[in-house]
């Protein structure tokens, strides 16, 4: 196929860069109306801001208790994300290594899950976690997370440990390698793919999950920061200049984790849209 | 024999049961009990819960709040699906040829993605409420002077507008992909052959991304139907209740009205229609697909 770049095709680069442009225009209005005073959004929220001042961000950064808040993000994120891996590759390992019936019935009742629109089980869940004491606490939610995040992710190591040739492993064990020797030791670094895929997945979703932190935390102390977010724009609904900055600090880290990591997000997509 | 049997077993546990007990606790037990509550009256405080068969599921069709909010995620899928699919093919298609910014343009157009739609709802609806009518000033355009947000037709269309830009940038990542794996010499085979550009397009690239066009339409289908937060945070449903949807009018008569076993009810069936739509559609598309 002649595949030439030509005038039809630099118009057509024109055009998109035009788009793209367009595309950014939201985020570029948001970031430069965070740093003016209230009045100047009302009348110029497309200009540039007459003097870039700090003085939302502060406030917000106090007012939403910025740090705490990231802090809990970031803890329910990355150790959510670490039981996922942990619990759904363990699981994968052997129902994969050992067919059979129950096997079988593990991996697809667990995989069915996956249809059930969260919520449907939304109501009781907050019963069960109140049972068990897990409605307020950091603890409580990372589980919750464990056990929404596990069906996916399981069902994509299961897929991709069928790949893995055995003979290393058994290899392993003539070697006198135990059983976790081998997970730990053999499987799991050959696994590293699947799992950077599976972990940003999750940390994305986790990350900006917010109706499972709306229904099970309410305490200020243990807020994520779409909760603490949605609290603040509800208590500052017009004063556009906070809920700006407050948007800004929100959207800055998942931005810059998303420039970081491109390659593997895109990369992570493409392999977890495989599920349908 | 049978002790190195027992030890294979007692490994197997070791492995799988961390798993099967939090889908059990977390997702198996709510569902079950959230099937048992359909069939129950229960205000959520007395111990008294009543058994009242199918009652809920003929009150339910009755509710019209319920229905409007069926309605309006019905057509909410429907336009949405079709346009995060189309945009969403298209810059993958202009996306995948040589152009000197493609990489950069592959990330801008994705970069809303990464976003939580929560905040997603709020950025916009600052576009709408405070850039809008500034755009209606410069340019006089009728369309950008009203408040999309007060109206319920502009509305809808302002929910279908965040969700393309949210979301045509995720497609197109799934498009290319499927596009890259398409060979080259068959194009060349065809161009040879004569075929012009919309016979390609119709007869060759597009039977060959069918598997991933039958995973865009089941995510846009699913992701469609679960809108919550975006919808909570750009109209809360509103104006008038005309853009509520199933998601968020199930969250709101389950803890704004504590109708527990009612909305229970409700979401049970959203997972039905959910589960029927989803499976008809895959099933459908799979027949037709082609292997290369």
């Amino acid at each position: 196929m002649k595949d030439r770049y030509n005038s039809g095709k630099l118009l057509l680069e024109l055009f998109m860069i035009a788009l793209g442009l367009l595309f950014l225009v939201p985020l570029y209005l948001v970031f430069i109306n965070a740093f003016k005073r209230y009045d100047e959004i009302l009348t110029s929220a497309s200009s540039l801001p007459e003097l870039f001042q700090l003085s939302n961000f502060v406030t917000v950064w106090q007012e939403m208790k910025f740090p705490t808040v990231f802090a809990n993000s970031l803890i329910i994120t990355v150790l959510s994300v670490l039981g996922i891996l942990l619990f759904s590759s363990a699981a994968a390992y052997q129902l994969v290594r050992r067919p059979g019936k129950m096997s079988n019935i593990i991996f697809l009742g667990i995989l069915s899950a996956m249809v059930i629109p969260f919520q449907t089980m939304m109501i009781p869940l907050l019963m069960v976690a109140k049972d068990f004491k897990m409605i307020n606490n950091l603890p409580g939610i990372i589980t919750m997370y464990w056990g929404f995040g596990i069906p996916l992710a399981l069902f994509l190591y299961h897929g991709f440990i069928k790949g893995v040739p055995v003979e290393l492993e058994e290899a392993a064990t003539m070697d006198g390698s135990s059983v976790f020797g081998v997970y730990f030791r053999i499987l799991l670094p050959l696994l590293t793919p699947i799992t950077v895929t599976i972990a940003i997945l999750h940390s994305l979703w986790i990350w900006n999950d917010f109706l499972l932190p709306y229904i099970v935390l309410n305490s200020k102390a243990v807020q994520t920061i779409p909760l603490a977010s949605y609290i603040y724009f509800g208590e500052y609904m017009n004063q556009w200049h906070l809920a700006l900055a407050a948007m800004t600090l929100a959207v800055i880290p998942i931005v810059v984790f998303f420039l970081l990591m491109q390659r593997y997000i895109i990369q992570g997509i493409t392999a977890g849209a495989v599920k349908g | 024999m049978t002790q190195t049997k027992t030890k294979k077993l007692l490994i197997y546990f070791t492995f799988v049961s961390p798993a099967v007990l939090l889908f059990a606790l977390i997702i198996m037990l709510p569902f079950v009990r959230a099937i048992i509550f359909s069939f129950q009256d229960w205000d959520g405080i007395s111990t008294d819960i009543k058994w009242v068969g199918w009652s809920n599921y003929t009150t339910i069709f009755h509710d019209s709040a319920y229905m409007k909010s069926f309605w309006f995620t019905l057509k909410y899928v429907a336009v949405s699906t079709l346009l995060v699919n189309v945009i969403g093919f298209a810059l993958a298609i202009v996306l995948n040829m040589k152009l000197k910014t493609k990489n950069v343009l592959r990330t801008v157009y994705f970069m809303p993605h990464v976003i939580g739609t929560l905040i997603i709802g709020f950025i916009w609806q600052f576009i709408i409420s405070q850039v809008f009518p500034q755009i209606a000033e410069w340019t006089g355009w009728h369309i950008f002077e009203v408040n999309w947000l007060s109206y319920p037709s502009y509305a809808f269309w302002a929910l279908i507008l965040v969700n393309v830009w949210y979301s045509a940038g995720y497609f197109m990542v799934i498009y290319i992909a499927a596009l890259q794996g398409i060979s080259t010499e068959l194009l060349e085979a065809a161009q040879i052959d004569g075929v012009n550009r919309w016979q390609r397009m119709w007869h060759i690239i597009l039977p060959l991304v069918r598997n991933a066009i039958t995973i865009c339409l089941f995510l846009a289908i699913t992701s469609g139907f679960k809108v919550f937060d975006l919808n909570l945070a750009l109209t809360k449903g509103g104006p008038f209740g005309s853009t509520e949807s199933l998601a968020l009018h199930i969250y709101q008569d389950a803890f704004a009205n504590n109708n527990y076993t009612l909305a229970s009810t409700k979401a049970i069936i959203f997972f039905i229609v959910l589960g029927a739509i989803t499976l008809i559609q895959v099933f459908a598309m799979k027949r037709k697909e082609v292997e290369m």
